[in-house]
C-alpha cells in the first residue's frame, strides 16, 4: 500500500485521487489488485497488479512426470479444469504421436461443453452480481450442483477433477450417467429463460452494460483477446470451428458473435454459448460410440487393476508408469483449445525423459487483464467492476 | 430551523409545569413505540432473509430456533460483543457520534406517525413537516461517517449518499405536497382521514410510484443502494464500522425502511382504514390493517433488493433531476388545479 498517501481526502498537486481496489475486494474477483487513478469518480487509470496467486506451476510442471502435470492443469483457472486437461492431454498425444480411441474423444468433448457451461454460469451470473443483481447467482449455483455432480460421477471429484489422460480419459463412463445429462440438456434452457428474463430486457442491467466497456474487432485481436470476450467485438473466431480437435469436426454448432464489443455483448455471446454448449453436448449423448476409453499402448496405458491382482508383469508395469512414468520423445507442441474464456494454450517441450523440458501456459484470461485500463478509462467506478465481470477473468490462471 | 428547535424548547417547557404522573406516562408512551419498532426492525431482517432466500431458491435461516424466528437476536448479541474498532486515523468524537446520530434520527420520526385513530405520541399540527425536516437531517449521520473514517471507500460513500439523498428528497417533496394539496391538512391523522371516500393511492397513481422509488433512494436501498454498494465500495459509508457502530447504522436503516412504508401507508393506502367502510372489513382492528399495508410494502423493498441490478451513481442523478422532479412537479400544478376547480364548482 506504498501508493496511498496517508489522507483520505484530495491531496495537493490535482484532483486525482487513488483508490486501492483489491486485492480483498468482493468484486475483484478473486485476487486483482487495481491501482485506480480517480477524477471523482470517473477512471483516468487502472493499473492492474497481479501475482497474489502465483504458485509457480509452470516450473512445478517441470519437476514433475506427465502423469503428474495433469492436476496442476485443473487449478489453472479453477472453474473450467476440465478444458485445461484437454489442451494438456491433446499436447502430449501430439508429441507422442497417438490419438485416443473415438469414445474417449467423444467423453472429452462432451465434457469440455459441460464445463463450458459450469464455466459461462459461474462468469454470467457473477458479472450479474456485479452490477447489482443477486438473484441469478443462486440461481446458477443451483444448476452448477447438477453438473459438479457428473464430475463427480465420472471423475470422483468435483471440483479438480483430473480426469483427462493423454491417450483418452481415466474411467468409462458411470451407468446412467448419460441418461442423466440428456436429462439436464432438457431442463437447462428453463434457468437460461429465467435468467434472462430477469437481466437480458431489463432497463437498468442494460444501462449497467450497454456501451460500457467498448472494444471494437481490431483493437481485441491487438490485445490478445480470444474466446468469447473476442466474439463479442464481432470476430467469429473459435477454435472448435477453425481448427477442430477430438470430435468437433462432426458436431453441429453455431459461434455466436456480438457487435459493439461492450458489457452487454459479451454477456449474450455467453448466454448464447451455454445455449450451443447444450446442442453439442446432445449431440454427444445421442453419437456416443461404444469401445475402449484409453489408446491400447502399454508404454502409456496404465493395466487394468483387476490384471494386476494375478499377473505380475502388469504390476510391474503399474509400478513403473506410476513411479517413473512414460517417456516422450523429443520434441515441441503449442496446442490449442477453445477454453470457456477462450485460446488456452500450451506450449510443451520434451528432451525426450519422463518430464517436460518447459510447459509454458497461455492463459485467455491475462490477455484480457491487460486491457482493463483500455476499457475502464473514462467510465465510472461502478462501470469498472462490471467490466471486470464481462472479461470473465480467474486469477488461477492469470498468476499460474 | 428556528422553528424546529423552539418546538422541542417548548415541548420541555410545558414538561416541567406538568406533574410527574404525565411525565411517566409520556415515558410510557415512548417506549410503547421504541420497543416494538425495534423489534419490528430486528423482524424486518429476517423477514427480509426468509423472502430473498424463497427468490432465491435457498431456505434462509432455519437453525436459531423454530424457522430461525430468533436468528435477529443471535445477529444482535453476536455484534454487540465484537470489538468497538477504531480506525487510529479516524477522529473518533464524530466517528461515534455518526451512528449515534443516525440512529437517534430514526427514531424519533416515530414521534408523530399515527399507528390508528389518535394513537400517536404527539398529534402535531405540521406532522408531514416533522417527517420531512428529521428525515433530512439523516444524510449527515452517513456524510460524518464517511468523513470521520478517513477511508477512501466511505469517503466515496458518503459523497454518494448525500447527492442521492437530496436529489430524491426534492421529488419525495413534490409527492408529498400533492398529498397535502389534496388531503388539505399537514397533519397526519387528517392525511388519513381524508382518505375515507377513496385512498390517494387511486388518482395519485404515479405519484405512489415517485414515492416508492424516491423511498428506495432515500433508504438507500437496492436498486439505490449506491452509497453502500457492496461491489463497488465494499461497503461505502460504514466500512470501518464494527460492533455496535455497525448495528446502529444498521437499525436506523431497516427502521427507516419501516418509516417509509409507514408514510406509503398514510399517505396513498389510508392508514388505518379498511379498504371498504363495511361489515368483514371493519371488524379487524386499527392497527391490524395498519400493519398489513405496511408489510406489504416492505414485502415491495426486499422484493425489489432480489430482483433488480444497481442504477450506476450519474444514472441515479439523471433519473431523479431529470424525470422525477418535472413529472412531480407538473403533478403538483395539474393536481392544485384540480382541487382549485373542483373547489370553484363547489363539489369539495
Amino acid at each position: 500500500m506504498t501508493e496511498t498517501p496517508s489522507s483520505a481526502l484530495p491531496l495537493k498537486n490535482n484532483e486525482q485521487y487513488t483508490l486501492n481496489f483489491g486485492p480483498q475486494h468482493p468484486a475483484a474477483h478473486g485476487v486483482l489488485r487495481l491501482v485506480l487513478e480517480l477524477d471523482g469518480e470517473v477512471i483516468e487509470r487502472a493499473d492492474p497488479h497481479i501475482g497474489f496467486l502465483h504458485r509457480g506451476t509452470e516450473k512445478l510442471i517441470e519437476h514433475k512426470t506427465y502423469t503428474q502435470a495433469i492436476p496442476y492443469f485443473d487449478r489453472l483457472d479453477y472453474v473450467s479444469p476440465m478444458c485445461q486437461e484437454h489442451a494438456f492431454a491433446l499436447a502430449v498425444e501430439k508429441l507422442l504421436g497417438i490419438s485416443a480411441p473415438l469414445r474417449a474423444q467423444y467423453i472429452r468433448v462432451l465434457f469440455s461443453e459441460i464445463t463450458r457451461i459450469l464455466n459461462h454460469i459461474l462468469n454470467v451470473t457473477t458479472f450479474a452480481l456485479d452490477v447489482g443483481a443477486m438473484t441469478p447467482f443462486l440461481w446458477g449455483f443451483e444448476e452448477r450442483e447438477i453438473l459438479l455432480g457428473f464430475y463427480e460421477r465420472v471423475s470422483g471429484a468435483r471440483f479438480h477433477a483430473n480426469y483427462f489422460r493423454p491417450g483418452g480419459v481415466s474411467l468409462d463412463l458411470p451407468k446412467g450417467l448419460l441418461e442423466d445429462i440428456l436429462d439436464f440438456v432438457k431442463k437447462f434452457p428453463k434457468f437460461l429463460e429465467d435468467t434472462e428474463n430477469v437481466l437480458t430486457e431489463n432497463r437498468i442491467f442494460k444501462g449497467r452494460t450497454v456501451d460500457i466497456g467498448c472494444i471494437n474487432g481490431t483493437d481485441a485481436l491487438q490485445w490478445g483477446f480470444s474466446g468469447p470476450n473476442l466474439r463479442a467485438s464481432g470476430v467469429p473466431w473459435d477454435l472448435r470451428k477453425s481448427q477442430p480437435y477430438d470430435v468437433y469436426e462432426s458436431m453441429i454448432f453455431d459461434v455466436p458473435i456480438g457487435e459493439k464489443g461492450d458489457c452487454y455483448d459479451r454477456y449474450l455471446v455467453r448466454m448464447e454459448e451455454m445455449r450451443q454448449s447444450l446442442r453439442i453436448i446432445d449431440q454427444c449423448v445421442q453419437e456416443m460410440p461404444e469401445g475402449p476409453v484409453m489408446v491400447e499402448n502399454h508404454k502409456i496405458t496404465p493395466p487394468k487393476r483387476a490384471d494386476m491382482k494375478v499377473d505380475m508383469a502388469s504390476m510391474i508395469q503399474h509400478f513403473k508408469l506410476y513411479s517413473e512414468g512414460y517417456h516422450v520423445l523429443p520434441g515441441e507442441t503449442y496446442t490449442v483449445v477453445e477454453a470457456p474464456k477462450g485460446e488456452f494454450g500450451v506450449f510443451l517441450i520434451s528432451d525426450g525423459t519422463n518430464k517436460p523440458y518447459r510447459c509454458k501456459i497461455r492463459a485467455p484470461g491475462f490477455a484480457a487483464l491487460q486491457a482493463t485500463n483500455f476499457l475502464s478509462k473514462g467510465h465510472m467506478i461502478a462501470d469498472l467492476t462490471a467490466i471486470i465481470g464481462s472479461l470473465d477473468i480467474v486469477f488461477g490462471e492469470i498468476d499460474r | 430551523m428556528k422553528n424546529f428547535f423552539s418546538f422541542f424548547y417548548q415541548e420541555i417547557q410545558s414538561f416541567c409545569g406538568r406533574d410527574l404522573l404525565f411525565f411517566g406516562e409520556m415515558i410510557f408512551k415512548i417506549l410503547m413505540v421504541i420497543l416494538p419498532l425495534l423489534l419490528g426492525v430486528a423482524f424486518l431482517t429476517l423477514f427480509e432473509r426468509k423472502v430473498i432466500a424463497a427468490i432465491q431458491l435457498r431456505r434462509g435461516p432455519n437453525v436459531v430456533g423454530p424457522f430461525g424466528i430468533l436468528q435477529p437476536f443471535a445477529d444482535g448479541l453476536k455484534l454487540l460483543h465484537k470489538e468497538i474498532i477504531i480506525p487510529h486515523r479516524a477522529n473518533k468524537f464524530l466517528f461515534l457520534l455518526a451512528p449515534i446520530f443516525t440512529f437517534t434520527l430514526a427514531l424519533s420520526v416515530w414521534a408523530v406517525i399515527p399507528f390508528g385513530f389518535k394513537q400517536s405520541i404527539s398529534n402535531i399540527n405540521v406532522g408531514v413537516l416533522y417527517v420531512f425536516a428529521v428525515s433530512s437531517l439523516s444524510v449527515y449521520g452517513l456524510i460524518i461517517a464517511g468523513w470521520a473514517s478517513q477511508s477512501r471507500y466511505a469517503f466515496l460513500g458518503a459523497l454518494r449518499s448525500a447527492a442521492q439523498m437530496i436529489s430524491y428528497e426534492v421529488s419525495l417533496g413534490f409527492v408529498i405536497v400533492t398529498v397535502v394539496l389534496c388531503a388539505g391538512s399537514m397533519n397526519l391523522q387528517e392525511i388519513v382521514l381524508a382518505q375515507q371516500k377513496f385512498w390517494f393511492v387511486v388518482p395519485l397513481f404515479p405519484m405512489f410510484f415517485i414515492f416508492m422509488v424516491s423511498a428506495f433512494a432515500e433508504t438507500n436501498r437496492a436498486p439505490f443502494d449506491l452509497p453502500e454498494a457492496e461491489t463497488e465500495l465494499v461497503s461505502g459509508y460504514n466500512v470501518e464500522y464494527s460492533s455496535m457502530p455497525f448495528a446502529l447504522f444498521f437499525l436506523g436503516e431497516y427502521a427507516n425502511m419501516i418509516l417509509m412504508s409507514v408514510l406509503g401507508t398514510i399517505f396513498f393506502l389510508g392508514g388505518w382504514l379498511p379498504p371498504f367502510e363495511c361489515r368483514p372489513f371493519t371488524w379487524l382492528p386499527d392497527g391490524a390493517w395498519f400493519g398489513m399495508k405496511v408489510l406489504i410494502l416492505l414485502f415491495v423493498f426486499v422484493w425489489v433488493r432480489a430482483t433488480f441490478p444497481r442504477y450506476r451513481y450519474d444514472q441515479l442523478m439523471r433519473l431523479g433531476w431529470k424525470f422525477f422532479l418535472p413529472f412531480s412537479l407538473i403533478w403538483v400544478v395539474l393536481t392544485a388545479a384540480f382541487v382549485v376547480f373542483l373547489k370553484e364548482s363547489g363539489s369539495l
